[in-house]
């Protein structure tokens, strides 16, 4: 039977692992699929998976009264949804949406977590990637929160 | 000199080819883009030598009785019997052409400063990243590269909207997106969930661009952080310094180099830019007042 982990190899939050940790990865992994509009997960749910899109494409949302669902950011093909799974009080801190039909790779964060406990090098090394992708997602958002394209933007007259 | 004197002084003999005198422009066809910005095409009243302009160049645009002000063209360029602005109503001048109807004459002074180096781009992979109404000065570069595709490698135009409102060209857009020989993608800061596009910044867009980064050229325009975190990912993508171009802004008001208004440490943008290669200019975009 074929199984995921060249997929999961190739996958560029995992590139570089050691075998035996991709071995560990696939071993929580499954394939997904949601259909347009369909919610992966609500605010205050519990965070116990990640995912990483194979095609299609999430928005991550926040709820605004008044102002009705607002998509905060999109993510698309080869990247990760879903970082509260490594923090506690593992809930969601967003709404998690899909625009489109959508394909991903599951991942059981609470079975990820329990293996960390007896392999600390791999939740090292999966806490590292994680943390730039974080990193990066607040960069892009302190840049949105820049409005860099408001009035400020106006022409110097 | 007494006001006598100066009432005797012959009157200067200005002639059209002064780059300080505006030449009347008609008002052919004004048009709303978004709700703030507005397409405006110009026709020369006088006859005179032909318009010839490359991308990337910009006009001085003159309101009467309002004031002038720094515009990058929008239309496709070349020699051209109408000259198209694109332009965001933001302050006083540009308000003001905004309220402009066809028939209505304003003065045009130019073209100036330095086109993008669409040329160096040749047999190389393009990456055209524009924020805002950045899209406008970089519009003229992706036409030439349409009209010419078959000299230059895989095309990209990644461009990040304030909203699904302010997206400029949005038709243009969808007949780009609907050619096999260009890449188009649209990201948008924000949006409601009725917005089925990309919402995050445009420097997002950069992973999803096919490039060889060792023989790609990147033109950006946006503001100026855009342009910066822009580059920073393009270079953490392995895109080099001197394959990228960026537009800048500044407080331009002669155009030619004369009046320093615009002087960005050793550089006047009107006359040495406004598109700069990035490493010529990187050392300035880090200090807070120049």
């Amino acid at each position: 039977m074929e199984t995921l982990e060249p997929i999961v190899s190739e996958l560029p939050l995992f590139k570089g692992l050691k075998p035996e940790h991709i071995q560990i990865i696939t071993g929580c992994a499954a394939n997904a699929r949601f259909e347009a509009g369909e919610f992966m997960g609500r605010v205050g749910g519990p965070a116990d998976r990640f995912w990483i899109i194979r095609q299609g494409r999430v928005a991550l949302e926040i709820h605004a009264p008044g102002r009705g669902q607002l998509t905060v950011q999109t993510i698309g093909e080869n990247d990760a949804v879903g970082w509260s799974w490594l923090v506690p009080p593992y809930q969601l801190r967003f709404d998690i949406h899909a625009v489109t039909s959508t394909r991903v790779l599951m991942f059981d964060g609470k079975c990820l977590r329990g293996k960390f406990a007896n392999d600390p090098e791999l939740g090292y090394e999966l806490m590292q990637r994680f943390s730039q992708l974080i990193l990066r997602r607040l960069e892009a958002m302190s840049i949105q929160l820049l409005d860099l394209y408001g009035d400020h933007d106006g022409e110097h007259e | 000199m007494s006001e006598r004197a100066a009432a005797a002084a012959p009157t200067p003999n200005v002639t059209r080819t002064d780059p300080m005198q505006p030449a009347p422009w008609r008002v052919v066809r004004t048009e709303p883009e978004t709700h703030d910005a507005f397409k405006l095409t110009l026709a020369p009243v006088e006859a005179g030598p032909p318009f010839t302009f490359e991308a990337g160049q910009f006009n001085m645009l003159f309101a009467p009785g309002v004031g002038e002000a720094a515009l990058s063209m929008s239309g496709c360029s070349g020699t051209v019997d109408r000259v198209v602005h694109t332009i965001r109503a933001a302050g006083r001048v540009t308000k003001t052409l905004r309220t402009l109807k066809r028939g209505d004459v304003l003065g045009l002074r130019g073209p100036f400063g330095k086109p993008w180096p669409v040329g160096l781009a040749e047999g190389r992979d393009v990456l055209l990243v524009a924020g805002g109404i950045g899209l406008a000065p970089l519009r003229p570069a992706l036409c030439h590269m349409l009209e010419h595709r078959e000299r230059f490698g895989r095309v990209n135009l990644l461009y990040g909207a304030r909203s699904p409102q302010d997206i400029l060209f949005a038709k243009e857009i969808e007949t780009w997106r609907g050619r096999f020989d260009v890449s188009v993608e649209v990201t948008v800061d924000r949006a409601g969930a009725d917005w089925h596009g990309r919402v995050g910044v445009v420097t997002t867009l950069v992973p999803r661009a096919q490039f060889d980064p060792a023989n790609t050229v990147a033109f950006i325009c946006g503001p100026e952080i855009m342009m910066h975190f822009t580059q920073r990912e393009l270079e953490r993508h392995g895109v080099p310094d001197e394959s990228v171009w960026v537009s800048m802004e500044r407080n331009m008001k002669c155009g030619v180099g004369f009046c320093g208004h615009c002087q960005f440490g050793p550089l006047f943008v009107c006359k040495d830019g406004p598109v700069f290669r990035y490493d010529r200019v990187a050392p300035l975009l880090g200090i807070r007042e120049v």
